[in-house]
């Protein structure tokens, strides 16, 4: 410790302008000058170029009428909306194709990467192959590949494919049945509620019991059976307040019913299908990582392989996972601004078209960086919650 | 990714390009040795590239002829291929000199966007083109409820769609590309019912699907479409001299000075004639506008009048065939009409 503090005196002794401390200070203070003039200038000379070319500013113009249509909304949107609300449009759906790549995503990886480590060659081979074929071409032609390949040769809507429970496939996408909820239906909803909570607590109660006695309680299917059945007892009780409304051919299309649009389809198969060779190897390196003295050590008690990979195994391959399998999100929600190649009017493409329209170049730009940022930020936060949760716990 | 790229760019270039794009665009083109013209990626009749790669259609050849005023060579000009969603913002940062795009004049573009329209080289509307053999029976707009519909996004065209359709009380599905070829190839494959444009662009289109034949253009116009050049605004000297070589191109068919006989008409016993092609004696007119006395001469010789540009890209002289209507000149029962050179 003394010799320390010798070292750190020493220099003050010298003069002023060799103390390390008032020198690292002086450089950081410049370089904080350096970059507040240069946000500064680049700022001032924004505003005065879009003065002088007498381009209007700020962002007054979300609340405009946006005058255009879009052809996938989740929330109700027509050519009367605001810009503002255009967007939203946009963010919602980048959400939802986002979202739903991941969790799709996530699935085929995991059994792929699982796949990978089987002791069976041809599934181990054509894991191999999927991976890195899926792995070395670049998204858009994924995407393309989807749209143009798969969805765009399937028959016109006048020859559609007939699926079963009245579901139809034709080139403009995907039809089946939307359920019309009728009086009473809220019964099943709450059912179905009373059901998932029942199942959780039954869980919990076998784990505790399994922990205390050993002994084994059948979750699963008590669980199915309280999350399938519940809600079907309400719907008897409440007087099948269920019907659905069909698809039934027109003059141009198929109408009515529930469709899923072929552009929405191919973003998101594609990116599921994509990130998905990325997520295998993330877990398969995740596994490996594990030491084989772990897998041997549960074999010798007893454990059946099944219940090695998923008591042993994969929780100690979770928090080697967890920090690559957030950035391959964060890709792949990135990665969904693609969909303006094949028209699905995401944020980008739709922040794109009110750019247009406006001519607010600065400002759209700008939204679309922060919402992004936001996004990712988020997923992020979110992440790193769920890595906290699992990483090893010392004591 | 693209037009991201541009605008991300375009922002940029608005915050750091601190004062270049308010030097005389004339003296910066003069500089470069070039004019840089903003064209469609490919519409035919208009801007798209031949089978040798040289851009032909009329917003081609009139910045050639705004070359030729300016530089007397109609061949100084460079093309920069753009979206409907870039084209502004590659105005607003100075990377073309003029948009010369099917663009539609519009009092927003014209206020809000910070462009000057310099007239209107092609009047327009805008129409709906179906696929007969596929849908037969259908022979006007109003039956097209609940169809799907191909339109290019970020245009008047996607604008008047929703309004259109709206006032009528019809359903309709819009299916939105950014990119010209990405809604033709959508509408080919039969993604959509219908394709929506301005009439001139559907003939156009027609000819470069697979079977022509089998598609009609639907007797109903539901907007305004009048297409023309703009420029940046705040430099009205280089707007001045972009005006007036379409105002001179006018006045050369209407003078009926043409490609073939301009040499001629030079010793021409008419005075307007003469003052038109810079003969008068003592004249000032071209150089008063910022470039030579004879700079009509150089634009008929480089692309001929406007009727010549007409015929030979979108009229008799081309496949589309497309009459002259309401473009004829004024003396004609058209709308094109010019300001007196004088």
């Amino acid at each position: 410790m003394a010799s320390q503090e010798i070292l750190r005196e020493e220099p003050s002794r010298g003069s002023f302008i060799n103390d390390p401390k008032v020198r690292g200070i002086f450089f950081q203070a410049v370089v904080v000058i350096v970059l507040v003039a240069l946000v500064w200038w680049i700022v001032q000379n924004t505003i005065d170029n879009l003065t002088r070319l007498r381009i209007a500013s700020g962002f007054g113009f979300l609340r405009g009428r946006a005058g255009f249509d879009i052809s996938d909304s989740a929330i109700a949107y027509s050519s009367d909306s605001t810009y503002g609300r255009a967007i939203l449009v946009g963010f919602i759906n980048t959400l939802i194709v986002a979202g739903a790549g991941i969790v799709t995503a996530t699935i085929i990886g995991f059994i792929l990467g699982i796949g990978r480590l089987s002791h069976n060659w041809l599934i181990r081979k054509i894991c191999m192959v999927y991976v890195e074929v899926f792995r070395n071409i670049p998204p858009l032609l994924v995407i393309f590949f989807w749209y143009s390949g798969v969805l765009s040769v399937l028959p016109p809507p006048r020859e559609s494919i007939n699926l079963p429970f009245g579901s139809f496939l034709n080139q403009r996408g995907f039809y089946f049945l939307r359920p019309i909820w009728g009086e009473g239906s809220w019964l099943i909803l709450v059912a179905l509620l009373l059901g998932i909570a029942m199942a959780w607590f039954v869980a919990r109660k076998a784990r505790q019991r399994q922990m205390a006695t050993g002994q084994q309680f059948p979750v699963f299917w008590t669980s199915a059976a309280l999350i399938i059945g519940l809600p079907l007892l309400a719907y008897a009780l409440s007087g099948f307040p269920l019907s659905f409304d069909y698809p039934k051919q027109s003059t141009f299309n198929l109408t009515g019913g529930f469709q899923v649009k072929p552009e929405f389809l191919s973003l998101y198969l594609a990116l599921s299908f994509y990130t998905a060779a990325f997520i295998a190897e993330i877990v398969r390196a995740g596994i490996m990582g594990v030491s084989k003295g772990q897998t041997e050590a549960a074999g010798a008690l007893g454990l059946r392989p099944g219940s090695i990979l998923r008591l042993v195994v994969i929780p100690q391959a979770m928090r080697i996972v967890i920090p690559p399998l957030t950035s391959q999100y964060l890709n792949l929600t990135k990665n969904s601004s693609l969909a303006i190649a094949i028209g699905y009017p995401d944020l980008t493409a739709t922040t794109g078209t009110v750019l247009n329209q406006t001519g607010q170049a600065i400002e759209c730009v700008l939204i679309m960086m922060v919402v992004y940022l936001a996004l990712s930020l988020l997923t992020s936060v979110i992440m790193n919650v769920v890595n906290a949760r699992m990483a090893l716990v010392e004591r | 990714m693209k037009h991201i790229a541009i605008g991300i760019l375009g922002a940029a270039a608005l915050g750091l390009v601190a004062s270049a794009a308010s030097a005389a665009t004339l003296d910066d083109v003069k500089a470069k040795g070039f004019i840089q013209c903003g064209v469609s990626t490919g519409l035919a009749g208009f801007s798209a590239p031949d089978d040798k790669g040289d851009w032909q259609g009329i917003d081609a050849d009139f910045c050639r002829a705004v070359a030729a005023a300016v530089f007397g060579d109609g061949t100084k000009v460079k093309f920069t291929p753009l979206s409907a969603k870039e084209r502004f913002t590659a105005l607003q940062s100075g990377e073309i000199d003029i948009l010369s795009r099917n663009t539609t004049w519009t009092i927003n573009r014209d206020t809000a966007l910070g462009l000057n329209f310099v007239g209107v080289t092609y009047y327009d509307g805008q129409g709906f083109m179906i696929n007969a053999k596929k849908l037969p029976g259908v022979n006007s707009a109003l039956q097209l409820s609940g169809a799907a519909v191909c339109v290019q996004s970020g245009t008047t065209t996607e604008l008047n769609l929703a309004d259109y359709f709206k006032a009528n009380k019809m359903e309709y599905n819009p299916v939105v590309f950014e990119k010209l070829d990405e809604v033709n190839a959508a509408y080919d494959a039969g993604r959509c019912d219908v394709y929506t444009t301005d009439q001139s662009g559907l003939y156009g289109i027609r000819l470069t699907l697979g079977a022509p034949a089998d598609h009609v253009v639907l007797p109903e116009i539901i907007s305004k479409e009048p297409l023309g050049p703009a420029v940046r605004q705040g430099d009205d000297q280089w707007y001045h001299i972009v005006k007036w070589t379409y105002f001179a191109m006018l006045q050369a068919e209407e003078l009926g000075i043409t490609q073939a006989n301009v040499e001629e008409m030079k010793n021409s016993d008419s005075p307007e004639i003469k003052r038109v092609l810079g003969q008068e004696a003592d004249t000032k007119i071209g150089t008063d506008l910022g470039v030579s006395n004879d700079w009509v001469v150089n634009i008929v010789k480089a692309v001929g009048n406007y009727g010549e540009m007409f015929e030979r890209n979108v009229g008799s002289g081309s496949p589309l065939k497309i009459a002259r209507g309401i473009n004829a000149l004024w003396t004609k029962g058209g709308l094109q009409y010019a300001p007196p050179i004088r």
